[in-house]
């Protein structure tokens, strides 16, 4: 048995029953990720020292029958942008390079301290959450498992291939525009972006305030259920997470969607759409009819402006949250300055790589007086319509059907050189967050590449139960993951 | 033309620091003083990922200061983020309000000189939080962080530009201050910067519509600065107009030492906030329930109280305004008149003597270094003869110096007034017998005479001896 083949519900039956420990778990982990890290590159802090200890530590906690968390001694691995106390979070920006929290956020509170997850590492992303592909990351390329030659997607495309390449059992990942539903699409695995406020945000470090949400990237379902169980809450410390009962999502998994209402907007499968992706959500949709769900045709017309609307909110938003890197506290300083204004300026245009700037200087300018009306304040408006008109779309259905992203995972490079076309490959996604509804990306096919194409399922708010059992469902009757595994081929680049 | 042409038009932003026990966006203490840096949390200190969470007494305190001035509050409201980038700034944003303050319209009364009363119109009142300090050092090599006072709660407080002079501007700040003193929401300590104002002011030709091109001046925190400041801008302002010259519209620097104004920043750093709605926050909106619960425990406020002291105390309108216009002096005359039941005795010792040493010594009423019961058993002292009223001002003055109970002060000091009838005719005997001059004269009808016997023996007991025994005793003794 290969301990990094089994999901976490299958590790922790085996560590219930004591035929396993975290310590056996732990290395098998940390051998695999010797094994792939040099392929696939996700990690940008090890932590394999502190890892053998705690897991030693929390077996030993287990037989003198210490309290301790449901998943106590299951590793998980972190996107570098959640504040780890004591331990490097760079967000994978040469600005933060050796910056250490003095504090963990709340997720990674409850992970780590609360329920005593062993943290196995921090994981690579777009410098800032800023991309689609994790080529702005400051320090190194991720390739996806399935092609090294090819992207993981971003801008948690660090987390997608450490789960997707079995380094990880289960990740945490950051989505604000589509961040972790995206490379869980392009890497076959399961990412869920939760409700806006269902998941406290305090320790994330902010790239959109009113958009980023952290979220589970897992191997099925049934794991995205369970991370979802402990992150989800509200918490004093953001008032922007809200306060409703705390619920165990696996309770929803039915396999079972008879009756479920489906809506397909024909806006999500346009000339921008790849054949072969439409090609493997039109089996999934013949799948669900199947399995007795009620599918039918429908518009979000609007979904066409959510992209120029979310880049001007994100990138606004963005210009203010970053400007606390300006060198005087902590994170990078330029040694090249006479004046204060040099301390800022150089530390800035040194400190953050292109994309970084680029949508600084973007959220600068629609923020800017005379351009506020034309830019900001229409794009709040429009973030009214677009809620407006998905509220209608979800009184008539339970869940919406949509491909995660147009394309399956393109190689390095090969998008990088045009942000506009980057930007594109959001499409699909970011509507969600400017509504600030759920949605969950599941794979659901292969194209000719062999590369996996995901599925995304969008809930009405505080639903995530429902998109959760759809898609457990769906993965129940077709096995993906029994069925294909990543080859790490290629590697050329 | 003279100054007598020009009339100026001067409108004050005040900056309140709230004296909530905590910060406006996390629970690190607003003490002042303390090591740079102890009074910072990750929330304060901008580390990454930290989130702010409004303090409610925040809203609280500046919807008291809202009411208490006249405003309408509103029902809904929202913070909004103001960025800039400054080194005592972490966030690179001021979380402030821009176009939906918590309160507006709003108007306060004050006095001119003449008795006469006068509304200065309040356009807004909003919270924001107060910014880091910098601290130079004295070598010039380098400016050091200390973000203690980040995220302090303030409200700024804007007037409409309707004060007419300097003093008007003087008297609007002061009673600005006081009301906040009266409703407790800030200390007000100017030294301590707890209270400052940024000052708009323009000159206009007598009869002229418009406003002349007004300049600011920004964070003035003392009352003579800002009457020294607004004196020499419009002697400025004037002259430049007066030559043919144009104000420009810009923000000055005050010195003090040189007393003149300087331009701070060049047209080309013109600042564009970029205001934007705070993500991070939800919008505050307040239930009617709210607003009057706390307009229904709505302290006494200095006019509701000065008219009290009119009725119930009998002081002159002039007394009553002076000892009102500060609470803690206020406070302090009520509690001495609990104890001593004079009242016209308290306040003649608050606005005479201690007004006079406060004055000499430049203290605030909060400097008094004795208690109200002290000021009491003063008065009583003299009241039951144990004491006379010279020696009680020599006893005040000692209780400035060396703070102790007045009747320790004078037992210590042996002052106590000498009203033994025995001792009284000694003293007198012996000055009969050695002034033989003036007691003929008295006999002879020279009433003068008395007074200088009297003297002597004042002089012979070191003013201890009870001068109306004193009296009673010669004229019987003659």
């Amino acid at each position: 048995m290969d301990i990094t083949e089994l999901t976490v519900h299958e590790l922790k039956e085996r560590l219930d029953k004591c035929e396993i420990t975290s310590e056996e778990i732990t290395k098998a982990y940390l051998e695999r990720i010797d094994e792939k890290e040099p392929d696939i590159d996700a990690f940008v802090t090890r932590l394999d020292q502190d890892a053998i200890k705690r897991a030693k530590e929390i077996d030993l906690s287990k037989k003198e029958n210490k309290k301790l968390g449901e998943y106590a001694g299951i590793p998980i691995g972190i996107k570098d942008n959640m504040c780890t106390k004591g331990i490097k979070t760079t967000c994978s920006s040469r600005m933060l390079e050796n910056f250490i929290s003095p504090y963990d956020g709340t997720v990674v509170d409850k992970v780590l301290n609360q329920e005593n997850m062993i943290n196995l590492g921090k994981l690579n992303m777009d410098e800032f959450a800023m991309g689609s592909s994790t080529e702005n990351s400051y320090f190194k390329k991720t390739r996806n498992p399935w092609d090294l030659s090819r992207v993981p997607g971003g801008s948690s495309g660090g987390s997608a291939a450490a789960v997707a390449a079995n380094m990880v059992p289960w990740a945490l990942g950051s989505d604000t525009g589509g961040s972790i539903r995206q490379p869980a699409s392009l890497c076959g695995v399961v990412g869920l972006k939760p409700t806006y406020g269902l998941v406290s945000r305090y320790g994330l470090v902010a790239f959109a305030s009113s958009l980023d949400q952290i979220g589970p990237i897992t191997k099925d379902v049934k794991d995205s259920a369970i991370l979802l169980s402990l992150i989800a809450g509200h918490d004093e410390k953001d008032t922007t997470s809200i306060d409703i009962p705390k619920k165990d999502y696996t309770l929803d998994l039915k396999n079972n969607v008879k009756g479920l209402r489906i809506g397909v907007s024909k806006e999500f499968f346009g000339d921008g759409i790849n054949q072969e992706v439409k090609d493997a959500l039109q089996q999934a949709i013949e799948k669900y009819k199947e399995l007795g769900a009620i599918v039918e045709d429908t518009s979000l017309d609007i979904a066409e402006y959510a992209l120029a609307t979310y880049y001007i909110i994100a990138c606004a938003e963005a210009s203010s949250n970053l400007g606390r890197f300006d060198g005087i506290r902590y994170g990078y300083r330029t040694k090249n300055y006479e004046t204060l204004k040099d301390i800022f300026i150089n530390s800035r245009s040194e400190g953050f790589g292109a994309e970084v700037k680029r949508r600084i200087i973007l959220g600068t300018y629609v923020l800017s007086s005379g351009y506020y009306d034309a830019y900001y304040k229409k794009a709040q408006q429009v973030r009214t319509l677009v809620k407006n008109e998905f509220a209608k779309n979800l009184e008539k259905y339970d869940i919406l059907l949509t491909p995660t992203s147009p394309i399956t995972a393109f190689r390095f490079g090969e998008k990088s050189e045009n942000p506009l076309e980057m930007y594109l490959s959001d499409i699909c996604t970011v509507s969600v967050n400017v509504a600030g509804l759920p949605g969950i990306s599941i794979p659901c096919g292969l194209d000719k590449n062999g590369m996996p194409i995901g599925m995304q399922l969008i809930g009405n708010y505080f639903q995530e139960g429902t998109i959760l059992n759809a898609a457990y469902t769906y993965e129940m009757n077709t096995h993906f993951r029994e069925n294909y595994k990543p080859t790490f081929k290629g590697g050329n680049n | 033309m003279s100054r007598d042409d020009y009339e100026v038009v001067i409108g004050l932003e005040v900056h309140a620091e709230l004296s909530t026990k905590t910060k406006i966006f996390c629970s690190c203490k607003t003490e002042f003083g303390g090591e740079p840096n102890t009074h910072c949390c990750p929330v304060c200190m901008a580390m990454p990922g930290a989130l702010p969470v409004l303090n409610e007494k925040v809203l609280e305190y500046a919807v008291k200061a809202g009411l208490a001035m006249n405003s309408s509050i509103s029902r809904d409201s929202k913070n909004d983020r103001k960025n800039y980038f400054y080194p005592d700034l972490p966030k690179s944003y001021q979380i402030s309000q821009f176009d939906k303050p918590l309160c507006e319209h709003g108007y306060v009364e004050i006095e001119v000189h003449d008795g006469e009363k006068k509304k200065i119109g309040i356009t807004r009142i909003h919270i924001e939080e107060d910014a880091g300090k910098l601290n130079h050092d004295d070598y010039g090599r380098c400016s050091l962080v200390d973000l203690n006072r980040a995220g302090v709660p303030l409200i700024e407080i804007v007037s409409e530009p309707d004060m007419r002079s300097v003093e008007e501007a003087d008297i609007y700040l002061k009673k600005i201050k006081s009301i906040l003193e009266y409703i407790e929401v800030s200390d007000c300590k100017m030294q301590e910067g707890s209270l400052r104002a940024d000052v708009n002011i323009s000159v206009r030709k007598r009869g002229q519509k418009e406003f002349g091109t007004r300049t600011e001046m920004k964070n003035m925190n003392s009352f003579k600065s800002i009457s020294r400041a607004l004196e020499y801008e419009i002697e400025r302002q004037i002259s430049v107009v007066e030559n043919g010259g144009v104000i420009e519209q810009e923000t000055l620097r005050w010195d003090e030492v040189s007393g003149k104004t300087f331009s701070m920043r060049d047209k080309e750093d013109a600042q564009d906030y970029r205001y934007f709605p705070e993500p991070d926050l939800a919008p505050i909106r307040l239930s009617e329930e709210y607003i009057e619960n706390i307009r229904k425990n709505l302290p006494e406020l200095p006019e509701t109280r000065k008219q009290r002291y009119l009725n119930e105390y009998k002081l002159t309108e002039k007394e009553a305004n002076t000892l009102t216009a500060s609470k803690y002096l206020s406070d302090f005359f009520e509690k001495g008149v609990k104890i001593s039941k004079n009242p016209k005795a308290i306040c003649n010792w608050l606005l005479s003597d201690i007004a006079r040493i406060l004055n000499e010594k430049e203290f605030e009423p909060e400097d008094i270094p004795f208690t109200p019961e002290d000021l009491a058993e003063l008065i009583g002292l003299i009241e039951k003869g144990t004491i006379s009223s010279k020696i009680a001002k020599d006893v005040l003055e000692e209780m400035f110096e060396n703070p102790k109970r007045p009747s320790k002060i004078i037992e210590e000091k042996g002052w106590v007034q000498i009203s033994d009838e025995n001792a009284i005719r000694e003293i007198v005997l012996k000055i009969i017998g050695e002034n033989p001059q003036s007691v003929s004269d008295f006999k002879n009808g020279k009433d003068k005479a008395l007074g200088f016997l009297v003297g002597q023996a004042m002089k012979e007991t070191k003013g201890k001896a009870n001068p109306q025994m004193l009296n009673k005793m010669f004229q019987e003794l003659m």
